[in-house]
């Protein structure tokens, strides 16, 4: 018999760590259908045949958010065989505000009490079995981080969800409310059934004024005039609207509870270490300096310390692979056009690309760590003002802040951002970030043009790609993200010291994620331009890149740079091979203007140039739609090649309308 | 005159008594368990001057000025 467990449980609860500890390492990772919401699958260990499902940390089952349709989605229609719902024993009056609501979803139902190593450790008592009694559900303390009543949660789960017994109390409201929800769900017995929900959730959602509850039952008029009487009553009797009364109704029942079972004496010692820490770490003055201070650190270590140590201890391994397989090629003597392939085509591609694993690896070890210990929802609090305006919320720092790195890191962090909204824009925006790979071809340029402006314009760049994030941003806001956008309403979860455990496997699951598109989009992208490039359209190799495929579509292509300032076709050229690394785009140049290494080519390209055409071509080049590895990442985070593609357009879009303004105000000033 | 919560000094507590603003941002409110005759407390205001930081249930929630204003209190006398 196969066995489907729903985990779910608010942000900060521990769940990811209980799924860790559930299911090791492995794990299956995707999304819902049509959304970006992450969906992760997994065997529970020792127990064949059970599978646990992770779902998005969520603190209700409003209609409002993706996160939380996409669950109760799931829930009602994919119907597993018991929900495990974990909730922060420290915190535990917020978190059974979710648990009440889960109940009502007709599932087999087992609560995991989280982080119960704190409340010992405080002297605080719960009554396990009061709790259980009054829930109607089974309760098991968990210490998920220490891996304590793991496995028996595991065992008597299994046993709730074999013996399909339902959470046997719903009556937890009271007064007016639970007349109108028993006269509503006395009501719609039928419909509710003809649409496949559960009663009790149905009528809830009804009294709380949910609209595709409503819409899925397809009531007639007379019943719907029955509730909005049975509604307005309720109302005026409580003197109070439905979805207050429905939040305190739950809330109240829930004081009740932890009345009668938990015994508290004072503040937790981690609450108050908490409350010290963030007396520094958003401090009115030192909280920005901090902040600045650490990310700093981050970057230097990522990619100057470790991360580059580990690229150059890469490339060394890849460099001689390379060489011994260029050996052994030459010796048995293969077709130069296969040679080729392999060389310059597979190994060059793929060797190109998994450079950027150290630096992704080192990143995510960092961005887990401030993460699980709380920092990032601090990080949100102190740079959320910074962010609204363009209709993003502080969340989105840390992934832009990232992209001046590399967008490859920075947009697979936006998957931490808990609305899709954000998500999405975020996405588009961090692009616009001048990436690290671009700063060889500001330099080689610079140094071509401006040799005394060389820092000022390199500024200038960089100041004008977040001009640029700031307008688009301010556009999307007012076309595509229309509406209230999703509620800036935040935790801020106790510090705590992130598991080892779960980091690692975040950086595990990263890198993996990085891998099998970088030997699946990234290297059959690197293939595509590298016989783009050695080939002409007889499929005969050239010996010049003049003469190739590239060069004949760069022709094809340049006159839509004309009015940019830059119709050349060499120009056209470099800017596609830039897509598999931005740094391309200099060797390239290189290639083209015969010149023997990368700084011979500052001379031959004032030819090509003037110094307003290489500005315009540097604007265009701090735009355009990023680099296949970045693509990919767009594409895996977005989930679809559509909204990928879309994106790349908007992007490139932008590059040209700039680089356009740029170019032909320049034209009429100088 | 009306107390709102966005008026609340930094370490004093305020009753909840009414909750206002709509749709998405009223019930993520209410869900975070700023309910009516719920005792919040302002535990500080962002560098920046927004948003700020509150105690309530026993744990801590960030919220934005703008939508501390549609929530009106009862200021505690000290």
């Amino acid at each position: 018999m196969s066995i489907t467990f729903a985990l779910i449980g608010n942000p900060n609860s521990g769940k990811t760590t209980l799924f860790n500890q559930m299911t090791g390492s492995n794990q299956h990772v995707g999304n819902f259908p049509g959304v970006t919401v992450e969906k992760k699958t997994g065997p529970v260990r020792g127990h064949k045949g059970v599978n646990v499902v992770d779902l998005p940390g969520i603190y209700s089952l409003s209609p409002y958010t993706s996160e939380e349709v996409v669950t109760r989605d799931f829930l009602i229609s994919d119907k597993p065989d018991a929900i495990i719902n974990i909730i922060d024993a420290t915190n535990i009056e917020r978190n059974l505000y979710l648990t009440l609501q889960l109940m009502e979803l007709n599932v087999p139902m087992i609560l995991a009490l989280n982080m119960m190593d704190e409340i010992y450790g405080n002297g605080v008592a719960i009554d396990i079995q009061k709790l259980e009694e009054q829930l109607g559900i089974p309760v098991v303390p968990i210490s998920a981080s220490k891996n304590d009543g793991v496995d028996e949660l595991t065992h008597r789960a299994i046993k709730h969800a074999e013996l399909k017994s339902l959470p046997k109390n719903l009556d937890f409201c009271c007064g007016y409310v639970h007349n109108a929800i028993h006269s509503i769900a006395h009501l719609i017995t039928e419909e509710a059934k003809a649409a496949g929900l559960p009663l009790r959730f149905a009528a809830t959602k009804i009294v709380e004024g949910d609209q595709p509850v409503m819409e899925k039952l397809k009531l007639m008029e007379p019943e719907r005039d029955i509730i909005q009487h049975i509604v307005d009553d309720m109302e005026f009797h409580l003197n109070t609207d439905r979805e207050a009364a429905m939040a305190d109704m739950r809330y109240a029942f829930i004081e009740n509870i932890c009345k009668a079972c938990v015994i508290k004496v004072g503040h937790s010692k981690e609450h108050l270490r908490s409350i010290q820490i963030d007396n520094l770490l958003t401090h009115k003055y030192l909280a920005l300096p901090i902040f600045l201070g650490i990310m700093l650190v981050i970057f230097w270590l990522t990619f100057s310390v470790i991360g580059s140590g580990l690229s150059d201890l890469l490339s060394v391994g890849i460099d001689s692979v390379t060489a011994a397989v260029d050996n052994a090629l030459s010796n048995v003597n293969v077709s130069p056009a296969l040679h080729s392939l392999i060389i310059n085509g597979v190994f060059a591609g793929v060797g190109s690309v998994l450079s950027f694993l150290p630096i992704i690896v080192v990143l995510f070890f960092f961005l887990s760590i401030l993460e699980d210990s709380g920092y990032m929802a601090r990080v949100a609090f102190v740079m959320d003002k910074l962010l609204r305006k363009i209709g993003l919320s502080g969340r989105s720092f840390v992934p832009m802040l990232i992209g001046f790195g590399c967008s490859v890191p920075a947009i697979m962090a936006t998957r931490t951002l808990p609305s899709e909204r954000d998500r999405k824009m975020t996405i588009m925006l961090t692009p616009f970030m001048s990436c690290s790979a671009k700063l060889p071809i500001y330099a080689i340029f610079t140094a071509a043009f401006f040799t005394e402006y060389q820092s000022l314009v390199m500024i200038g760049l960089y100041i004008m790609g977040m001009i640029v994030a700031i307008i688009a941003g301010l556009i999307l806001k007012k076309t595509i993200f229309e509406g209230s956008p999703v509620p800036f309403v935040m935790e801020l979860p106790s510090y705590r010291l992130p598991a080892a455990k779960s980091v690692m496997l975040k950086m595990w699951e990263r890198a993996m994620d990085f891998v099998k598109r970088a030997f699946t989009v990234i290297f059959i992208a690197t293939i595509i331009i590298w016989a783009l490039q050695s080939f002409d359209f007889g499929l005969n190799a050239v010996a010049d890149t003049g003469d190739s495929m590239l060069a004949t579509l760069g022709k094809l292509v340049a006159p839509i740079f004309a009015p940019l300032g830059f119709g050349d076709w060499r120009a056209a050229t470099a800017l596609v091979t830039g897509l598999t690394a931005k740094e391309a785009v200099v060797s390239t140049f290189a290639v083209l203007l015969g010149a023997s290494d990368a700084s011979s080519v500052i001379p031959l390209l004032s030819q090509m140039f003037t110094p307003l055409s290489a500005f315009s071509f540097l604007t265009f080049t701090l735009l355009y739609m990023p680099c296949v590895a970045a693509m990919a990442a767009v594409k895996r985070e977005l989930g679809g090649w559509r909204s990928a593609v879309l994106v790349m357009s908007f992007q490139t879009l932008t590059a040209w309308i700039v680089a356009f303004i740029v170019y032909q105000t320049g034209m009429l000033i100088l | 005159m009306k107390m709102t919560l966005d008026k609340l000094k930094t370490g004093s507590t305020g009753i909840i008594k009414s909750i206002g603003g709509e749709g998405a941002l009223r019930r993520r409110l209410l869900d975070m368990g700023l309910t009516p005759n719920t005792a919040v407390m302002v535990r500080k205001v962002a560098p920046l001057g927004d948003p700020i930081e509150l105690h309530l249930r026993s744990y801590e929630l960030t919220i934005r000025q703008a939508d501390a204003r549609k929530i009106e209190i009862l200021e505690v006398a000290e």
